[in-house]
């Protein structure tokens, strides 16, 4: 029965991609899928090198601190950043003071709700909560930076080319694609998927947060900083999980050649 | 069952004498995997791949248990409760990396251990049912999976949920108040996630049980090997214990480098970026894709671009999906040669090396890839070869191949001579 039915099962199917097959070539041919400026205008993220990079990379605090200082003073005005709580800042090698300090400060407040009066208030940040959801009322939505660097291919790049990558729309593009322009409102960026996108380029000129530790605040040094801190923000154990994934690998090593011995031991009457 | 030249289990101390009185479990696992279980004594490292699917499925229920601990199955909050894990939980990080990595790392070596059987025609008589079963515990596996990646809910989880019931849809009448009552709603949402992660924690304990049916159909005919000949004296046996358990102790350290290598150095690059971004209804990604373990079979899927008579492509490609795991179950009845092993079979080999594995790297990276061309032409020539190997193929080779000579026991093939060989030949010399 199976020796029967196999190969005409098998033929049908055949068959049936054959059918797939033939017609796709032949629409293939007759009508070859039409270029699009996404395709032919798309770059991959530029190539910039973080501390944080490698097997052996930890992240530079330093860098870290600056980063968030540039989320706090650029992006936060749109972006928020759910996933962390002030606490997490010590991370940075912030004491706690000033994670306490920092969160006292943080423009957003936390919203309240008293359940007896019904009255809606706000108080101060806590080093305990969350930094604040930021509501956006402009057009486009700001998505929750926390996991960006994660969610994007090659994250920390991607978000330093697109940091960087604002620029007028090529000519040629224009010329290949006359319908393609960048719509009024929007920002031609060859980083972003679809060319355009709703945000302004947010680190705009040299000096636009003055850092304490003396580093020089160009577009360059700025947008290299908030990307290490969102890949930060995005796997803050990072750091910890290389240590860790030394030891373990070190302790394997070790067991994986005894057991290896122990093998060789065993089975040495049997070759 | 065992060979007459099995160890028998004897308790030496009071304790386990008592034990094997009242619950003889000491025993049970001394002819399974102890010194009581002889197995052949010329198993390649392929037959490693056994023990380490069944640790690769003790680590996914343990680290799955423990982030069920910390997990909310509630579409509002089950993205926030992963990254709870993620950065709150102790040690929740490794956890959540070593269970996601896991899932790839079991799919590695259950492959393995799935074209070892290819190549090696393990599927042969005596050991058909331990075939079947295998193909039932992929299959479990499978679906465990698809669950498991829907919880925690990113744009990846919630788009292949999507796609994977609405194969549901593609069933003439019933397929779309099925797909619906499978969902709980129209797409899905929180009573889909809740009812995949209840699947998805009781699915694991139903492939432990069909293992534990899987070891005792091997342990009817005994392990197979890889020249094919079965047993024939104790010279061609060694005790599992401790010689198989030494050899897989080592076997279980490679794998664990490995595998703890891509845990803690590249715990992402398995796995898709989208999936970090949180499940939106009104957002499609670009590409969706399942994870690197489904692509051959969604390549397969995506191969029927064009309604075949009556037949949807969509249906088509339904039915060929499911169809190209199916036919896994038929292989015994497929395969007729009476040789198992492929290093005799010259044509078997050939077909195998050169069609079915390239084969499956195509549709390997068809899969992964954009539904464009050249990639879904690609897809649907190897579609066509991979249906042509196992129904037309695999018959055909069966009954024009002349074998090569095969050794006249495992002892011979391991020491290049057997003395009962020579007994046997020379009867009248004895």
């Amino acid at each position: 029965m199976v020796r029967l039915f196999g190969p005409l099962v098998g033929l049908f199917f055949a068959v049936a991609l054959l059918w797939s097959f033939g017609n796709g070539a032949y629409s293939a041919i007759t009508e070859p899928a039409a270029p699009t400026a996404e395709h032919e205008f798309h770059l991959h993220p530029k190539d910039v090198k973080f501390a944080s990079d490698g097997v052996f990379g930890k992240y530079d605090k330093q860098q870290l601190q600056r980063g968030f200082q540039v989320y706090k003073e650029v992006c936060a005005t749109c972006h928020s950043l759910k996933h962390v709580a002030f606490r997490d800042l010590a991370d940075l090698g912030y004491s706690e003071g000033e994670v306490k300090a920092i969160a006292k400060q943080w423009g957003t407040k936390q919203p309240t709700f008293d359940p007896k009066s019904g009255e809606r208030a706000e108080r101060d940040n806590i080093a305990s909560d969350y930094i604040p959801t930021v509501y956006y009322a402009g057009q486009g939505v700001p998505p929750d930076l926390s996991l960006i660097a994660k969610a994007r291919h090659n994250g920390g790049a991607y978000v330093y080319s697109l940091l960087t990558g604002y620029q007028e729309q090529p000519a040629e593009l224009l010329k290949k694609f006359p319908d393609s322009k960048t719509p009024d409102g929007l920002y031609y960026n060859p980083y972003f998927a679809n060319l355009n996108l709703a945000m302004p380029a947010p680190i705009a000129s040299d000096d636009q947060v003055a850092y304490s530790d003396g580093t020089k605040a160009t577009v360059d040094q700025m947008s290299q900083d908030v990307s290490a801190f969102l890949m930060w923000t995005a796997e803050p154990k990072a750091d910890k999980r290389k240590q860790t994934g030394w030891a373990v690998l070190g302790f394997l090593l070790a067991a994986t050649v005894l057991a290896y011995l122990a093998k060789k031991n065993v089975w040495a009457d049997k070759h | 069952m065992s060979f007459p030249w099995a160890k028998e289990y004897k308790p030496a101390i009071g304790l386990t004498q008592w034990l094997d009185e009242k619950l003889p479990l000491p025993r049970f696992v001394y002819n399974a995997v102890g010194a009581g279980y002889p197995v052949p004594r010329n198993l390649n490292y392929m037959w490693n791949f056994g023990v380490l699917a069944g640790f690769c499925l003790m680590l996914q229920i343990i680290t799955g248990v423990i982030l069920a601990m910390h997990y909310a199955p509630n579409a509002l909050v089950a993205f926030d409760s992963t990254e709870h894990i993620m950065r709150d939980v102790n040690w929740g990080w490794m956890m959540r990396y070593a269970h996601a990595n896991g899932a790839s790392a079991f799919f590695v070596v259950v492959y393995l251990h799935i074209f070892r059987g290819f190549f090696y025609s393990s599927y042969k008589a005596p050991r058909e049912m331990i075939w079947l079963l295998g193909v039932v515990i992929f299959l479990l596996m499978m679906a465990t999976a698809f669950m498991g990646y829907v919880l925690p809910w990113g744009q990846m989880s919630f788009w292949g949920a999507k796609v994977i019931t609405g194969l549901f849809g593609a069933i003439p009448v019933v397929g779309e108040p099925l797909q619906i009552w499978l969902l709980g709603g129209f797409a899905p949402d929180n009573a889909a996630l809740n009812r995949f992660f209840s699947l998805h924690f009781l699915l694991p304990f139903v492939i432990a049980g069909v293992i534990i049916l899987h070891i005792w159909a091997l342990h009817i005919p005994g392990s197979s090997n890889p020249t094919g000949v079965e047993v024939k004296a104790e010279s061609d046996t060694v005790p599992f214990h401790p010689y198989y358990t030494a050899k897989d102790g080592f076997g279980l350290g490679v794998f664990l480098l490995i595998y703890c290598a891509i845990l803690f150095f590249a715990p992402n690059a398995l796995g898709h970026p989208d999936n970090y971004i949180p499940a939106n209804p009104l957002s499609t990604p670009a590409h969706i894709v399942p994870e690197w373990y489904f692509w051959p079979f969604y390549a397969i899927l995506r191969a029927f671009t064009y309604d075949f008579f009556f037949i949807p492509a969509k249906l088509m490609g339904v039915l060929a999906m499911f169809g190209s795991i199916l036919v896994w179950f038929f292989l015994p009845w497929l395969d007729t040669s009476p040789v198992r092993s492929g290093h005799y079979r010259p044509l078997f080999r050939k077909f195998f090396w050169f069609g079915l594995i390239p084969t499956m790297a195509i549709l390997f990276y068809c899969g992964g890839a954009p539904a464009e061309e050249p990639f879904v032409m690609l897809s649907q020539l190897a579609s066509l070869y991979y249906f042509a190997h196992f129904l037309i193929i695999l018959p055909l080779v069966s009954s024009i191949e002349k074998p090569e000579p095969l050794p006249f026991s495992i002892t011979e093939a391991v020491l290049g001579k057997d003395e009962s060989a020579v007994l046997n030949a020379n009867p009248t010399a004895a």
